[in-house]
């Protein structure tokens, strides 16, 4: 009996809960944009999903607080914890699409493969900015999936193309040896396809010192084979615990650090504070902005961190990561700002979304506005290429904090692009039978 | 195929003496380490016969009590001693809200027990500290950093990192104190007497609440020198946890009862991955170390099931 009462009242409370949560969604979508945001805050990776999950939170929020959110709409923001883990990322999305979702932010390449087949079923974008699957960028093949502003293979070969830079030339590569130290997971393993064929084009030896996740904090054989070796560059692709150390390790080796290049997501603040001095002349690469010093920055202190509405600390304001977050959020609003213009709707959907990500186009004129002026390079999305290839800058660290070391540099768009296309074709036929597309592109 | 397996690794190492001599001493610190981690999960076992699978996370929460605390405004030794005091108190609720009301109950119980309680630190450290990778204090606690390099040779060069000296100094002392302990005074003779026979030594009067608090204070007090000395490697974060199950096969092969069990497989662990993914790793893409590890203790299992120092159980039917 008093089972049958316990069961009785778990049936009601959880029919209470989903009662509440239909009659949300109906709020939801009476009166708001719903953007569901994919982060991690716990586990191995926190360190550096925290920042850019406060970075998109708070630009988000401080549209709200602001301007009443894009368009007179307010956008109702939902965190769903990850943990950087791919089958927890899957169950974020399927607890949260039915609720009006826009488009989704994986921030785990993991995570983004998992969902890539299923964004063109919900209709539903996918926003994998600077990671996922480089072949999505391809938009013939991939109308669902965005990459804005550059695939990790723009992003490799940007670096090759700043060492040969340091070498006097490309042709002086030949002969070099490029260490290639990566999360032994689909994000450190995307780029290889790329380096490889560089490698194979330009006559050096590509290298390869794979990290498995459980052995982030246990580094010194990777860097030991790295001491051995002696590679003349190292190029790195580590997320969360595994960048700092492989930064201390490097040092350790007395491994010279203005030869040390990491990919933009191995560019957080403690990242490379955790080398210390030591740490000083180590470079990564970046597309967002440099500093805090940003109207729309002070914006988010002045309506988000300081009425308490933000768990971001006032200090971590204009850090790498966190300015990437902000970055994210920039093109979710202004995808949503222009689905609107071009649908003529206020509460827009995720096909909608999709339109206004497709027909994104960040001009100087527009960062400008946003108060935004030179944080990242003008970007434009077209139906054929989701992700732009726009050129990056490397930066430098100098023991306290980032210093923009080079102009903006394009990537090697010649290479990259047939490269991504014949991917893109690969995908297709061993996922067969992908759907062709037949959204048609915006005006 | 088999030059590149029986003789190109020695010629390596022939050539270049340096390098082998720093693959020695990186392998010994990292077997100090695991040792250190494996030391935590013996103290438990012994008196329990408990699996800690929250050993891990006890390493994460000790290490992250004291930069926290420090980052408060504690002063660094204060800090250190406010978290002993921390380890102190989670101990004596292990024993009251976990242990205690689960005696008599089947292993499996108390390893499920142990799981809940891991849980419960990865959410309540995330809670109180939240899950930024913090620094070390490692200045401000006096350890030694920075190297030492030495030339051998025309290009040789060993480098040794004051902070790995230190972390053998330090695991060298805690298994001396911990050996005292356990075998020249009242208490620890009493430990040992629980863990031969529960129901026997609570028939000649020896509290075993009291042993088992004493028992998680002192894997307390391993936990944060490991926490310590790993985060001074790395930072403090929550992935260290993972770190912590390297003790895994230094387990199987030192035994889980026995610390120098845990002293010499973790030894043998430390030296055999760090040879074996530095010479032969290359071979098979490297990255073997993860896996290698199992391995040795899996060919030391067939010659010594009860692993090398364990107690071997014969079951008479």
């Amino acid at each position: 009996m008093r089972n049958f009462k316990q069961l009785a009242l778990g049936t009601a409370v959880a029919a209470g809960v989903g009662l509440t949560g239909i009659l949300s969604t109906a709020a939801q979508a009476q009166d708001t944009n719903y953007v569901p945001l994919l982060t991690y805050r716990t586990g191995p990776y926190a360190g550096s999903g925290i920042p850019i999950a406060n970075g998109m939170h708070d630009y988000l929020a401080m549209l709200n607080e602001r301007d009443g959110g894009v368009g007179g709409v307010k956008i109702a923001i939902e965190e769903c914890e990850t943990g950087y883990n791919a089958q927890k990322g899957v169950e974020c999305y399927e607890a949260t699409k039915g609720k009006g979702a826009l488009v989704y932010n994986p921030y785990s390449t993991g995570i983004t493969l998992q969902l890539i087949p299923k964004a063109g079923v919900d209709k539903i974008p996918v926003l994998s900015m600077g990671y996922g699957l480089s072949a999505a960028a391809v938009g013939e093949t991939f109308p669902w999936i965005f990459n804005v502003p550059d695939t990790y293979w723009d992003g490799a070969s940007v670096i090759i193309k700043y060492i040969g830079e340091q070498e006097g030339g490309l042709e002086n590569l030949k002969g070099k040896k490029i260490g290639y130290i990566f999360l032994d997971a689909g994000y450190g393993r995307e780029p290889i396809p790329l380096l490889e064929k560089l490698a194979e084009k330009y006559g050096f030896e590509l290298m390869q010192y794979p990290v498995p996740g459980a052995e982030m904090q246990n580094q010194s054989s990777q860097w030991l084979n790295v001491r051995r070796d002696r590679p003349d560059y190292m190029v790195m692709w580590g997320w969360g615990a595994m960048s700092p150390t492989a930064i201390k390790e490097a040092v350790k080796i007395r491994y010279p650090m203005d030869k040390f290049i990491g990919v933009w997501w191995s560019a957080g603040d403690d990242d490379a504070a955790a080398g210390g001095e030591g740490a000083k002349g180590y470079k990564a690469l970046n597309f967002s902005g440099v500093g805090g010093d940003f109207p729309a920055l002070n914006d988010i202190r002045k309506h988000v961190i300081e009425t308490g509405n933000s768990s971001t600390d006032a200090a971590s304001v204009g850090s790498t990561l966190y300015n990437r977050g902000v970055l994210n959020s920039v093109i979710i609003a202004e995808a949503i700002r222009t689905a609107q213009e071009k649908t003529g709707k206020k509460v827009i959907t995720g096909e909608d979304m999709r339109i206004g990500l497709e027909a994104l186009n960040l001009d100087e004129a527009r960062l400008e506005e946003l108060g935004l002026k030179g944080f990242a390079h003008p970007m434009k999305v077209t139906c054929e290429d989701h992700g732009g290839s726009n050129p990056v800058f490397v930066q430098e660290w100098d023991g306290k904090q980032w210093r923009q070391a080079s102009d903006w540099i394009e990537p090697m768009t010649d290479e990259v692009r047939p490269l991504l296309e014949a991917a893109a074709k690969d995908y297709a036929e061993k996922n067969a039978p992908w759907p062709k597309r037949t959204e048609p592109c915006p005006d | 195929m088999l030059y590149d397996i029986f003789i190109d690794p020695f010629v390596q190492m022939y050539d270049m003496p340096d390098f082998f001599l720093q693959v020695l001493w990186e392998g010994f610190v990292a077997g100090i380490l695991y040792a250190l981690i494996a030391l935590g999960f013996v103290l438990i076992f012994k008196a329990s016969g408990v699996f800690n699978f929250a050993q891990g996370i006890m390493v994460v929460f000790a290490g992250l009590t004291l930069v926290g605390l420090n980052e408060n405004g504690v002063p660094a030794y204060l800090a250190l001693i406010l978290t002993i005091g921390v380890m102190g108190v989670l101990a004596y609720g292990v024993e009251r809200v976990v242990m205690r009301p689960l005696v008599n109950q089947p292993e499996i119980i108390l390893l499920m027990a142990t799981i809940g309680l891991t849980y419960f630190l990865i959410g309540f450290g995330e809670f109180v500290f939240g899950g930024e990778p913090k620094q070390m204090i490692t200045e401000q606690l006096g350890l030694p950093t920075g190297s030492t390099a030495f030339e051998i040779g025309d290009r040789g060069l060993i480098i040794l990192q004051h902070i790995d000296i230190a972390a053998a100094v330090i695991a060298i002392l805690m298994v001396a104190a911990l050996g005292i302990f356990f075998n020249k005074t009242r208490i620890g003779r009493a430990l040992r007497a629980v863990a031969d026979d529960h129901q026997a030594a609570l028939s000649v009067g020896i509290s075993l609440n009291q042993i088992w608090a004493i028992v998680w204070f002192a894997a307390g007090l391993v936990a944060l020198a490991t926490g310590i000395m790993w985060g001074a490697r790395s930072d403090v974060s929550f992935a260290l946890e993972i770190v912590a199950f390297k003790a895994l096969p230094v387990l199987i092969l030192g035994g889980f009862t026995s610390i120098p069990g845990a002293i010499v497989g973790g030894l043998i662990i430390g030296f055999g991955e760090k040879i074996g993914e530095l010479y032969w790793g290359g071979l098979v893409g490297g990255g073997i170390e993860s896996w290698l590890a199992y391995i040795i203790a899996l060919i030391f299992l067939l010659f010594r099931p009860q692993g090398l120092f364990g107690e071997r159980i014969i079951e008479r039917i």
